[in-house]
């Protein structure tokens, strides 16, 4: 991953399309990190695409009657629904396919979905969609907290970070509990692909995007979102806090491919979790030992999914062979 | 040459969706609408019926479906009752407001609490106002009618609305009926291809459901009332073919010996065959009563009620669902506003019965339109009554 730091310019080699399928002029705030997930995501995606849209910071920045910003077709129509809706575009299109009412061509439908309309209300439409085996994308813009509303918690706020609703005050720390792992729930269904990804590492997230396009079955993208608004971070650190959250294990990018764990970036050393807590005024009021505990806590995580990455599969003997059932 | 066959009305709606070519079907099974949904189950799996089956994890995600299988111009189709319409509640208007052509069957199931998997009109009623078409159903021919004509109204060029249609639960979808079957070939003429204008399409790229603020809400939502209302025109148009090409012939509401009766009784749905019956009775005992049975609720067919009782004296109007702390029955309540402004009117009187499954027999009937017409001569303290309450 490394090699793709440093952006490389159209004259030197031409690493990246130049279309754009999410047009400039959207009304996303200075520094959006979704914004940018987005635009990539579309651009390894192509034109040939469907995009289902859950109610969000997204869908409003994008879509103000009468203007568009988008270039593929695209819905909007609630909350919760939209792995719901994705079902049953796909099954639309595959049936109509069938029965020659449309012409046979490779459409991916895609569902897009803040953290809050993935792992808190989305989550029944977003598992019974992967249970059935929809052949989508299902991609998680997270952003921490429900952000086009003002900045209140969601399941997948990380610990100690204060938002509106899980303010940090004289007897609380802000939220209380530990960020929802998605990516594992989504990896629990046995679909063929699962990944995190990042804006700040562009070409590991198209180049996710563009195999979760390509498998056969559901596909889980658990993209990080920096959001300058509700992190109360400078609009220009973007990129280099989504970075610091890979580099110090707080958001690994890792993809599970049939079960298969894979790091995508593995540090030889992480750097410390205060480095990136530091420059997020939701995590300010954090005392020493909050931190060491946050520290705690990630240490163990990582280390718990590198003992799923070196984990072999197919080293179990079948069972049923030995019984000989 | 078709004939009649004796056959469970449910499974009956599935065959009807057969003859339809739909392409999807998304739902979750709910009592008493699962025979519906298995045997549709049953002819996707027997290759019977090309769709794509979704056995959704709930009926919002049911709905939701639907919208995403209507988008890209798929036929679709779902059906569910009760609590599972409730739940499906949110996404009902969006079905309409985005003018998606979705059919659904209700088997009209009351309201929890406490838990009751039996009939009456509280699931109806609570999505009186999500902009669908909505057509009540009176028996099991009129049943597998109304899924043909569903269809068709709702992919018409000038609708493109869903379409619900309600039978009572256990009442209707769980008889044996006689129906007769069209010819698939006449089936086939009578709906023609859905040809949904602006389907989701990477070739010709369209954003669907975009945000309203201020200035475009009440336009957007102005031109989907003036759409609901239009529909019945083609509503009516449809109904109108459908009886020259198969011989029955459906209207908004229709009398039963109303003709020049001083006194009317309105009901829906399979209540009215029973009501039939009760005043089959009260005429043959020398009394002036008629029967108005109303199928059209949504878009409300106000010329058609204000014509149909102008010269009645008394209106008793039988609903199946409580509007708690109003003013009566949703139904009489629509029918007293329709007529408030008309010079000649009859007066209206409101029951509420049947709820929770209890059935009302000939002699209930009876004892409805006496009891009736003894509060249009004496009045009463209450706004409307109920029926057969222990008390």
């Amino acid at each position: 991953m490394e090699k793709y730091t440093v952006y490389s310019p159209k004259s030197i080699t031409k690493l990246m399309t130049e279309e754009e399928q999410l047009a400039p002029g959207h009304r996303a705030c200075i520094g959006c990190g979704e914004a940018l997930a987005v635009r990539l995501a579309c651009k390894a995606l192509g034109n040939s695409v469907i995009i289902v849209n859950a109610t969000g910071c997204m869908e409003v920045v994008s879509s103000q009657l009468p203007y568009t910003s988008w270039r593929v077709p695209w819905i909007h129509t609630l909350f919760e629904n939209t792995a719901a809706v994705a079902s049953g575009i796909e099954a639309g299109l595959k049936i109509m396919t069938k029965k020659g009412k449309r012409l046979p061509s490779d459409v991916t439908v895609v569902a897009m979905a803040g953290d809050g309309g993935t792992s808190d209300i989305g989550l029944q439409a977003l598992s019974g969609a992967l249970e059935r085996g929809h052949d989508f994308i299902y991609i998680c813009l997270d952003n921490e907290a429900y952000m086009n509303t003002g900045i209140q918690r969601s399941s997948a706020t990380p610990y100690g970070a204060s938002t509106t609703t899980s303010p940090a005050g004289k007897v609380s720390i802000g939220q209380i509990t530990w960020k929802k792992n998605m990516p594992a729930i989504a990896a629990a269904h046995d679909i063929p692909y699962v990944a995190t990804a990042c804006p700040s590492y562009p070409f590991d997230l198209m180049t996710k995007v563009s195999k979760a396009a390509a498998i056969k079955g559901p596909a889980y993208l658990h993209i990080l979102s920096v959001c300058p608004t509700g992190w109360r971070c400078p609009t220009e650190l973007t990129i280099r806090i989504g970075r610091l959250a890979t580099q110090t294990g707080v958001f690994p990018l890792y993809e599970v491919e049939h079960g298969k764990y894979k790091l995508n970036v593995d540090p030889p050393k992480l750097k410390l979790v205060s480095d990136y807590l530091k420059l997020q005024g939701r995590f300010r009021h954090l005392s020493e030992d909050a931190i060491n505990e946050i520290q705690q806590r990630v240490n163990e995580e990582y280390a718990k999914l590198k003992e799923q990455v070196s984990l072999k599969l197919g080293s179990i003997a079948l069972a049923g062979k030995d019984c000989g059932v | 040459m078709t004939t009649k066959t004796g056959i469970e009305v449910s499974v009956a709606i599935g065959e009807a969706v057969r003859l339809a070519n739909a392409d999807v079907v998304a739902a979750y099974p709910i009592t008493p609408q699962t025979h519906i949904v298995e045997h549709l189950a049953e002819l996707v799996a027997d290759g019977d019926l090309a769709a794509e089956y979704i056995p959704v994890e709930s009926e919002h995600s049911a709905m939701s479906a639907c919208l995403g299988a209507a988008a890209v111009g798929a036929r679709t189709f779902t059906a569910t009752a009760g609590q599972g319409l409730e739940l499906m509640h949110e996404v009902l208007y969006v079905a309409s407001s985005m003018r998606l052509p979705i059919v659904m069957a209700v088997a009209n199931r009351a309201l929890s609490s406490p838990i009751s998997i039996w009939g009456d009109h509280s699931d109806a009623m609570a999505v009186r106002d999500t902009g669908w078409i909505q057509i009540f159903t009176e028996n099991g021919q009129e049943v597998i009618d109304t899924v043909l004509c569903a269809f068709r109204i709702a992919e018409d060029q000038r609708v493109l609305l869903p379409v619900m249609f309600h039978l009572d639960g256990f009442h209707l979808t769980h008889m044996v009926e006689p129906i007769t079957f069209p010819e698939k070939s006449k089936v086939d003429q009578f709906i023609p291809p859905n040809e949904y204008p602006l389907p989701l399409d990477p070739n010709k790229p369209v954003t669907m459901g975009g945000f309203g603020p201020p200035p475009i809400y009440t336009e957007v939502k102005w031109a989907q009332e003036i759409k609901l209302r239009e529909a019945k025109e083609v509503i009516l148009q449809v109904w109108q073919e459908f009886g020259d090409t198969f011989g029955r012939y459906y209207s908004p509401l229709e009398g039963y010996r109303s003709e020049g009766s001083r006194v009317l009784l309105l009901t829906m749905g399979s209540f009215s065959e029973t009501a039939m019956a009760a005043i089959d009775k009260m005429k043959g005992d020398g009394k002036d009563v008629g029967l108005i049975n109303l199928r059209l609720w949504r878009p409300f067919p106000f010329a058609e009620i204000r014509q149909a009782v102008k010269d009645a004296e008394v209106l008793i109007v039988l609903d199946r669902a409580l509007s708690f702390g109003g003013p009566g029955g949703p139904v009489c309540s629509e029918i007293r506003s329709a007529l408030y402004q008309q010079e000649r009117k009859p007066k209206v009187i409101g029951f509420v019965g049947g709820l929770g499954g209890r059935d009302i027999s000939v002699a209930g009937f009876e004892e409805i339109v006496s009891r009736g017409i003894e509060i249009s001569e004496t009045g009463s303290s209450q706004e409307f009554e109920i029926f057969g309450v222990r008390e």
